[in-house]
């Protein structure tokens, strides 16, 4: 049985010193620990520094959207083409259902995995407020699937320029199909992370953004041949159904802005009015969306 | 069947918020036909198109993989099922009944508002209605065993489904025929154009083949998943 402390003799307790030194040295502070999360993020969606299971996905998907522009670049160049086969931006929305696979599954790995496990209030523990959080998560998946997509585009701008192909006109192209690659990362990243901060579980969020996503795209393809039957151009008025998916509003905002590939059927945002319609709904999107995650994070 | 572990699960699956947002599927499927039955233009052509492409093509793939997944892969995922397996329960009754309440959830989620737009776009003509409506029941049930054995199998069972119906029935199906015989989709549709009596529907894959394989794949993922979860362990997060 323990004594109560005032009557033990004061002479039982000893402290030893054992080299405790307070840390004295340069303090690297928020900006420092912000870009660390941001290196760090960007990193964990591709898998880099994580299992190796959880590399397989990112990079499968890394070589399905590059390896065609290799094959491209390579019948361009062995029949003398004197064109690629696929424009740039156009080869970027011939592989969105592609690109927003990746989105889908690293979204929730971003976001979804520090909820579940309750890591959040750690790093508020360091010198990175809420907003910096947001920022660096934010920053990464865009990052993350700009570079995605910038891949291909290299390599097929390379391709045309080590080919002898026009010069110009490919310069032109490759940089308009960087404003489209950039588009396309900020519009739909910004709706899946919203998505992917709702849920702790990683599971619903990669079936809601996929969910989002392609459904959107389906309701759209559907909405814009109500009234046009079967023949394939589609009427200014329902161009307007773009609006409701985020990549469709992506393709036919760039397609609109740069007039690029004039085919037939191509969806496109009507006239100057829409041009200007559709600019808003993206600025909307990417900051509401951005709004939305800096209010879930106000308390976590 | 079980009825316990059937409550559990409906509960797991449909309680909280979780059921509100499944109905977006019906209400989606439901809003699309109302707008469309208004337009007018060709009625035939945009049911085929709602009911093919957006109900079996895109809805019941999707719902299928939240609810075949969700019925199971969330409680492997979070470790609750080691107290559902500790029960003297045969393990292959608790896959049968998991997969009872993911078909019937399927059903109501997804036929039930397939029956409902059919027959407003395109009333009771030719069946279209009908054989759409058959085509969802079967083609829910083998997603829903396709999915619930995924979600056994992998962790990752809703990015592997999603990679299914999405790349190999979509993307791929669409530029390579031979991808198209083994698409459960295509074996719905099968069905359809079967009970329709209609060719307009565009199945790739004959009756007598889709029938077979439908079976087989439902029973198969069954009982798979039947075996994998006897020999079930878990793992931690990788």
């Amino acid at each position: 049985m323990s004594l109560p402390p005032d009557t033990r003799s004061a002479d039982t307790g000893v402290i030893h010193d054992i080299g405790y030194r307070g840390y004295t040295g340069p303090r690297l502070g928020r900006a420092y620990a912000t870009r660390s999360l941001f290196t760090q993020s960007l990193r964990a969606a591709y898998g880099l520094g994580r299992s190796g299971k959880s590399k397989v996905l990112p990079m499968l998907v890394l070589g399905v959207v590059s390896v065609p522009a290799v094959v491209m670049v390579a019948i361009a160049l062995a029949t003398g083409a004197k064109a690629l086969p696929l424009d740039y931006p156009r080869y970027l929305s011939s592989f969105a259902p592609v690109v927003s696979i990746f989105l889908a599954s690293q979204a929730p790995v971003l976001l979804s995995r520090d909820l579940r496990y309750h890591t959040v209030p750690l790093y508020f523990s360091r010198p990175i407020t809420r907003a910096d959080y947001v920022r660096a998560k934010f920053a990464a998946m865009v990052c993350a699937q700009f570079l995605l997509m910038a891949a291909p585009l290299v390599v097929l701008y390379l391709g045309a320029v080590l080919g002898r192909l026009d010069f110009g006109h490919n310069t032109e192209h490759f940089l308009i199909g960087l404003v489209a690659a950039l588009l396309y990362a900020l519009v739909p990243s910004s709706v899946a992370l919203v998505i992917a901060a709702a849920t702790p579980r990683r599971g619903f969020g990669v079936a809601g953004i996929m969910g989002y996503l392609a459904i959107s795209t389906v309701v759209v393809a559907i909405l814009t041949r109500i009234g046009t039957a079967t023949e394939f151009t589609v009427p200014d008025s329902a161009q307007w159904f773009a609006l409701l998916s985020p990549n469709d509003l992506v393709e036919s905002l760039t397609n609109q802005l740069f007039d690029v590939d004039g085919a037939v059927g191509r969806m496109h945002a009507p006239g100057g009015l829409g041009a200007v319609v559709f600019t808003a709904a993206v600025l909307a999107m990417v900051s509401g969306s951005y709004g939305l995650l800096l209010r879930r994070y106000r308390s976590v | 069947m079980n009825p316990t572990v059937a409550r559990l699960t409906l509960r797991g699956l449909l309680g909280r918020r979780r059921g509100i947002l499944l109905l977006v599927v019906p209400a989606l499927l439901l809003l699309v036909s109302a707008l469309a039955s208004g337009a007018g233009g060709d009625e035939r052509d945009l049911t085929v198109k709602i009911l093919g492409q957006l109900g079996l093509g895109t809805l019941v793939p999707i719902l299928g993989l939240v609810v075949g997944t969700g019925v199971i892969a969330t409680e492997i995922d979070d470790g609750s099922i080691v107290y559902l397996l500790a029960k003297p329960l045969p393990r292959w009754q608790i896959v049968t009944t998991k997969l009872a309440v993911a078909i019937g959830t399927t059903w109501v989620f997804a036929a039930v508002p397939t029956l409902l737009s059919g027959l407003l776009l395109y009333g009771t003509r030719d069946g279209v209605a009908l054989g759409y409506t058959v085509a969802v029941l079967v083609a829910g049930a083998a997603y829903s065993a396709l999915f619930l054995l995924l979600g056994v199998v992998t962790r990752h069972a809703v990015v592997a489904g999603l990679a299914y119906a999405l790349i190999w029935e979509s993307l791929i199906g669409n530029f390579v025929a031979g991808a198209r015989t083994l698409s459960v989709q295509q074996w719905g549709r099968s069905v359809a154009e079967a009970v329709a009596g209609d060719a307009a529907i565009g199945a790739d894959v004959s009756f007598g083949v889709a029938v077979p394989l439908l079976l087989a794949v439902t029973v198969a993922a069954t009982v798979l998943a039947s075996v994998k979860l006897a020999g079930l362990t878990l793992a931690g997060d990788e």
